[in-house]
């Protein structure tokens, strides 16, 4: 659990005991964790886990009713230096946005007045395009583009100002399995040639392996983490489901079953019975 | 065509074109187009209840697009935009039923107020427009780039410390002011048109931000002139040509792109 700490890297990010309450349901239940420059963390766990409501903590949009998230970063303000992607962002096809003008506001969207056109923007804005290959696409509108050449785009927009802690909410959803290699790849080379802490949230681990360095696994509100193979196990992840489920390996690929035969990695089946995720 | 009065109609045609163009925009980027047919709508009973009280007019048109706002966002914290903004509409309109059968003489400049009279502006009511049209176009102007960046996403925005609620609240407030300095001029039943038809024509003409503002201004300058300039020439309502060259104007531009299929 401490892995992360103990291998003297240098922590961006600690959670600790962090416990969130919405509505009157404990979302969040004493999670901590830490993550370290340079890795990339899973956050894994079905719908109504608690995945968004850890990023939007992070973040500071959600208030903890305990615990604390200590960002150890340089940059004193902690806003500056987050990246975010947001989950299922819905562009319209008409709204007049390049990719480009996106990632510009990735930079300064929250200056007063319109963006002058400068060398310096310019050169930034390219430079954020070229690192996640969007600049084939740099002069369609957002709302055209496929969901994997959005969630690049979005990606530039995030790191164009080089933070240190980098948060993907449910990047990999709809997008087919190749885009989804390809984005993993993309965020794993970022994080590693930036130096960033990357936490990238999905429901199933899968995509992620091989990629990634830690996981945070989040059932009913409880969080385990560490290296993959400590967390995703029989024993860990009963523990945290709160009855049995088996821990099975096949092909490289982990299926998660629960005795009654639902597949808890796999969505679909575990979002009727977790209450939604907000 | 070009003397006399005339000259105050067309000055006040391109005042309320180009903050029809500006706030337009963002009405159509933030996807409100019913918010602002509401508060334009919404906005006209203030007319009835300013004549049962005897105060101005454009006082009353102020504080019921003041009221819509405020009623779009307070409803909105506990329920989804639409239906908040359907609410609101109505209860303005109830209002305004309730005011005008109160009113005990026949009005024409509440009639009036339904299809605006912008062939009799006087030179008092043009300065206020300017006055009222430089703040709109100002506030929008500055706040151009937050604004942009919540109609994308709220979170976005919220992650470089924009916070969402009030940036729409900022919106609407302006979408009021803009609204109740317009409808006297083009009328309740058009200042919305003059908002949504050119824009949406812009946004699809151009992919990019600021490019589509300005061509929104400029479509929405060219729909007015044109209205008042067949409307003087045919003796037809202004009102009608507004809404047909807005129209027409986008369902040309979504023509001509599909046509081409590009960006």
């Amino acid at each position: 659990m401490k892995r992360a700490l103990t291998s003297g890297a240098t922590p961006v990010l600690q959670v600790e005991e962090l416990t969130v309450v919405l509505a009157g349901r404990v979302v969040l239940d004493k999670v901590s964790f830490a993550l370290t420059r340079g890795s990339v963390t899973g956050l894994i766990g079905p719908n109504g886990a608690g995945k968004t409501t850890l990023l939007r903590a992070i973040l500071g949009f959600e208030r903890p009713r305990s615990g604390a998230v200590r960002h150890l970063g340089i940059a004193k303000r902690a806003t500056a230096r987050i990246g975010y992607v947001p989950q299922k962002v819905a562009f319209d096809p008409d709204l007049p946005l390049r990719a480009r003008d996106l990632v510009g506001l990735g930079l300064d969207g929250s200056h007063l007045g319109f963006a002058l056109p400068s060398r310096r923007r310019r050169t930034l804005i390219e430079a954020a395009l070229e690192a996640v290959g969007a600049s084939g696409f740099a002069d369609k509108r957002v709302g055209r583009l496929s969901g994997g050449e959005q969630q690049r785009v979005l990606i530039a927009h995030a790191v164009i100002r080089h933070p240190e802690l980098l948060l993907l909410d449910e990047p990999l959803a709809n997008l087919d399995l190749r885009s989804e290699r390809e984005i993993v790849d993309l965020v794993a080379g970022l994080a590693r040639e930036r130096k960033i802490a990357a936490l990238v949230s999905t429901h199933d681990v899968n995509p992620l392996l091989g990629a990634m360095d830690n996981v945070i696994y989040l059932a009913r509100g409880r969080a385990a983490s560490g290296g993959v193979d400590e967390v995703i196990t029989t024993e860990v992840l009963s523990s945290l489901y709160g009855r049995h489920v088996d821990v099975l390996r096949v092909h490289g690929r982990f299926v998660v079953s629960a005795a009654s035969g639902d597949l808890l990695v796999d969505a679909s089946t575990t979002s009727q019975a977790e209450p939604r995720e907000q | 065509m070009f003397s006399g009065f005339m000259v105050n109609t067309w000055l006040a045609a391109t005042v309320v074109a180009i903050v029809a163009g500006v706030v337009g925009f963002f009405v159509v980027a933030r996807g409100a187009s019913f918010a602002a047919h509401a508060l334009c709508a919404g906005a006209f009973p203030g007319a009835a209840a300013a004549l049962v009280l005897g105060t101005s007019t454009l006082g009353g048109l102020v504080a019921f697009a003041a009221l819509g706002v405020a009623g779009i966002t307070w409803i909105n914290r506990k329920g989804r935009r639409d239906v908040a903004t359907a609410l609101t509409l109505v209860t303005l309109l109830g209002l305004g039923a309730l005011f005008l059968s109160m009113a005990s003489e026949y009005a024409p400049e509440v009639e009036s107020l339904l299809f605006g009279q912008i062939l009799g502006v006087s030179s008092s009511e043009l300065v206020f427009l300017v006055l009222v049209a430089t703040l709109c176009v100002v506030t929008i102007g500055v706040a151009f780039r937050p604004l942009l960046l919540t109609s994308v996403n709220e979170d976005l925005g919220q992650t470089q410390g924009i916070a969402p609620k009030r940036a729409d609240l900022a919106f609407l407030a302006i979408l009021g002011l803009a609204t109740a300095m317009a409808v006297p001029v083009v009328g309740t039943l058009l200042v919305s048109t003059l908002m949504v038809g050119p824009s949406a024509a812009a946004q699809i003409l151009s992919p990019r931000p600021f490019v589509a503002l300005m061509a929104s201004i400029a479509l929405a300058a060219t729909t007015a002139w044109l209205a008042v300039a067949l409307a003087y020439r045919s003796g037809w309502p202004v009102g009608f040509f507004v809404g047909t060259i807005a129209a027409l104007a986008y369902l040309t531009a979504r023509a001509s792109t599909s046509a081409r299929r590009r960006c």
